[in-house]
């Protein structure tokens, strides 16, 4: 097998809120994520699905664990070579497309923030055409770069979030929750261009999402989070064909699904999350690919 | 069927600083007695002002140019605020609004608040009050209802807030419930959940349900007739079979391919092009025209009319003159509704 591109190790996220309360918000969770392949996670609000991307790029700074990512170990102390390496090849696609470009900055700009700091462009003809092509490539035209964000609808500002972030030629792009915020009929487009641009760069994807459905249409593998743990990971066949956790079969059991007639004689199965601690729980393997964490007895 | 509330050619305009905003353009929409519909839609095509008029909670820059809201025989739009507050508001017509974390008062008891409505609406005691807010908590499923009637928002989850708030709607035994994207600010687990359980009040109480989505999932899950807003106007209307089977509008082929089925694969999902229309410049002809890629030349001069289907089924869309041309329906389309027409038993007619 290849070697993967992002190895998650053990990791551990505490925030300190007062000197004796601390939010645990991810315990110990480990996953693999191979070059070009999308890993999808998904969990309850709550769960520690965004806070996992934000300490593997860095927003935060894990407590525990240990993150390789393209054979840097990007956890602890960041030297500056290693920092600049992860920047360029990890970029972040953000939830809410409103907030997350700078009204200040014009299209081309914020696009451009990157090449900018990494200096990957000769002159300023050349940075022109990269940012050109890059919003070709996710279908605005290059004439947009001269425009500020509050000019365009919010599907053409998730677009411009995709553009800053595939401009710097990533190796693995977080989405975190980046469709949930567009109107249903601009969410088909974003993840058909996501797809198009995955198989043309061959860029890995954490995609982070509460809608199984659509996690399920873009992933390859997944995970499953609960309350700070992973209890299930396993491609996306075996996630939903054959989930093993009562928490995962819960989950499936309540995914909304657009035909009535299923809808109507849809049986629910409840999980009650207090029976179990998890702190007492480990991964078995069922199958190659298929892990799911059991108690220890 | 007996209708319980009739919206006959709405028309509203907002008045705004940019212009003139012609948000609803002629909505027409029945509610049955008993019955659960829903109004379908993106952010700005008018679902929410269509609910908003009828509550009589229209901003105060909007202008009814036109349009009569029926409440039995009682016409709502000729009502004062005030009279409908007094009469209308949370006796006959409740709402549930979408997020339980903003909807409810954060400096008063959930005792208090549910206890509200019948104070203002109902010689009634303190104790009886007590009592029903007590029956009503129990009703939405909160366990230990004396005691969490002391409790603040705060101290609950989210499910358990919406729970709340549909508990302070039913306070006063309306007729109709409008919920107002209920779930969207929720777990799927907890959505489910919520779902389930306003149905059953549904049957219990005899409410007729109006639900304002955006989520075909929830739609199917609950409805009984859909109908279908694009641009201020609604664009397909049919029982819930004839929309997820046979859907005849462009427009909701790709709101649903745009929620991928547990089936749908590799194949990738139709989508519409283009991003909804901006209503503060009038459109002329079908609005949906620019984002269809079926549009015809006629699409961009004349407003396609409602074309019958069926006794319940319409859709506003030239495609189904008896002149235009038969179109294919995009493949990945076609499987999808195939799919579920057969996981349904659905033998009506086909496309």
């Amino acid at each position: 097998m290849t070697e993967p591109l992002l190895k998650v190790e053990n990791l551990r996220q505490h925030f300190k809120i007062s000197r004796n309360f601390t939010v645990k918000a991810v315990n110990g969770v480990s996953f693999e994520i191979y070059p070009g392949e999308t890993y999808g996670l998904v969990g309850e609000s709550g769960s520690g699905k965004t806070t996992i991307g934000r300490s593997i790029i860095r927003l935060y700074d894990p407590t525990d664990g240990e993150i390789i990512f393209n054979r840097d170990k990007i956890s602890g102390e960041l030297s500056d070579k290693i920092r600049r390496r992860l920047r360029k090849n990890m970029q972040m696609i953000f939830q809410d497309p409103m907030s997350s470009l700078n009204p200040r900055k014009k299209i081309g700009d914020i696009i451009g923030e990157g090449l900018d700091i990494h200096k990957l462009y000769s002159s300023q003809k050349e940075r022109r055409n990269i940012i050109g092509e890059i919003l070709k490539k996710v279908g605005l035209s290059p004439a947009h770069a001269e425009r500020y964000p509050q000019q365009f609808s919010g599907g053409q500002r998730q677009r411009v979030g995709i553009a800053r972030a595939l401009v710097m030629n990533p190796k693995l792009i977080i989405a975190d929750e980046c469709i949930s915020a567009l109107d249903v009929s601009i969410q088909a487009q974003v993840v058909n261009l996501m797809k198009d641009i995955q198989s043309e760069t061959k860029c890995a994807y954490l995609f982070i999402a509460h809608d199984l459905s659509m996690v399920k249409y873009i992933s390859d593998r997944i995970g499953v989070l609960h309350k700070g743990y992973l209890v299930e990971t396993g491609t996306t066949q075996e996630i939903f064909t054959n989930p093993a956790h009562p928490y995962t079969q819960s989950l499936l059991s309540a995914v909304p699904q657009p035909n009535p007639a299923v809808e109507k004689n849809r049986k629910l199965i409840s999980y009650d999350a207090d029976k179990v601690s998890y702190e007492n729980c480990t991964m078995r393997q069922i199958s190659d690919s298929h892990f799911v964490s059991v108690p220890n007895d | 069927m007996e209708k319980i509330l009739s919206v006959k050619n709405l028309d509203i305009t907002f008045r705004t600083n940019a212009g003139n905003i012609h948000a609803i353009r002629g909505v027409d929409f029945e509610l049955p007695l008993g019955k659960t519909v829903a109004l379908v839609g993106e952010s700005g095509s008018g679902k929410s002002v269509t609910m908003k008029a009828v509550v009589g909670l229209l901003d105060s820059n909007a202008i009814i140019n036109s349009g009569k809201i029926f409440y039995g025989d009682i016409d709502l739009l000729t009502l004062s605020k005030k009279d409908l507050r007094r009469t209308i508001n949370g006796q006959q017509i409740a709402m549930v609004f979408q997020d339980p974390m903003t909807s409810l008062d954060p400096t008063m008891t959930i005792g208090e608040q549910i206890m509200e409505g019948m104070f203002l609406h109902k010689k009634i005691s303190a104790t009886d009050a007590r009592q029903k807010a007590i029956e009503l908590l129990k009703l939405v499923g909160i366990m230990e209802a004396e005691k969490r009637m002391k409790n603040y928002p705060h101290q609950l989850s989210g499910g358990m807030r919406q729970r709340v708030v549909i508990a302070i709607a039913l306070s006063c035994a309306p007729k109709i419930l409008i919920c107002d994207e209920p779930t969207t600010a929720l777990d799927v687990t907890v959505q489910a959940r919520i779902l389930n359980l306003i149905k059953e009040i549904q049957a219990e109480m005899n409410l007729s349900v109006i639900y304002i989505t955006h989520d075909l999932g929830v739609v199917a899950k609950v409805a009984d007739f859909v109908n279908v807003m694009y641009a201020g106007k609604i664009i397909e209307r049919g029982t819930i079979e004839e929309i997820f089977y046979d859907p005849r509008h462009p427009y909701t082929w790709g709101l649903l391919s745009a929620m991928p089925d547990l089936e749908t694969d590799d194949e990738r999902l139709y989508s519409i092009p283009g991003s909804p229309p901006n209503l503060l410049h009038e459109p002329t002809g079908d609005a949906f025209a620019a984002r269809n890629k079926f549009a015809m030349k006629i699409d961009e001069k004349a407003e396609p009319p409602m074309f019958k289907i069926s006794e319940t089924h319409y859709a506003a869309t030239w495609l189904l003159h008896p002149d235009a041309p038969k179109i294919e329906l995009p493949a990945e389309l076609k499987s999808r509704l195939e799919r579920a027409r057969k996981a349904a038993n659905y033998d009506g007619t086909t496309a």
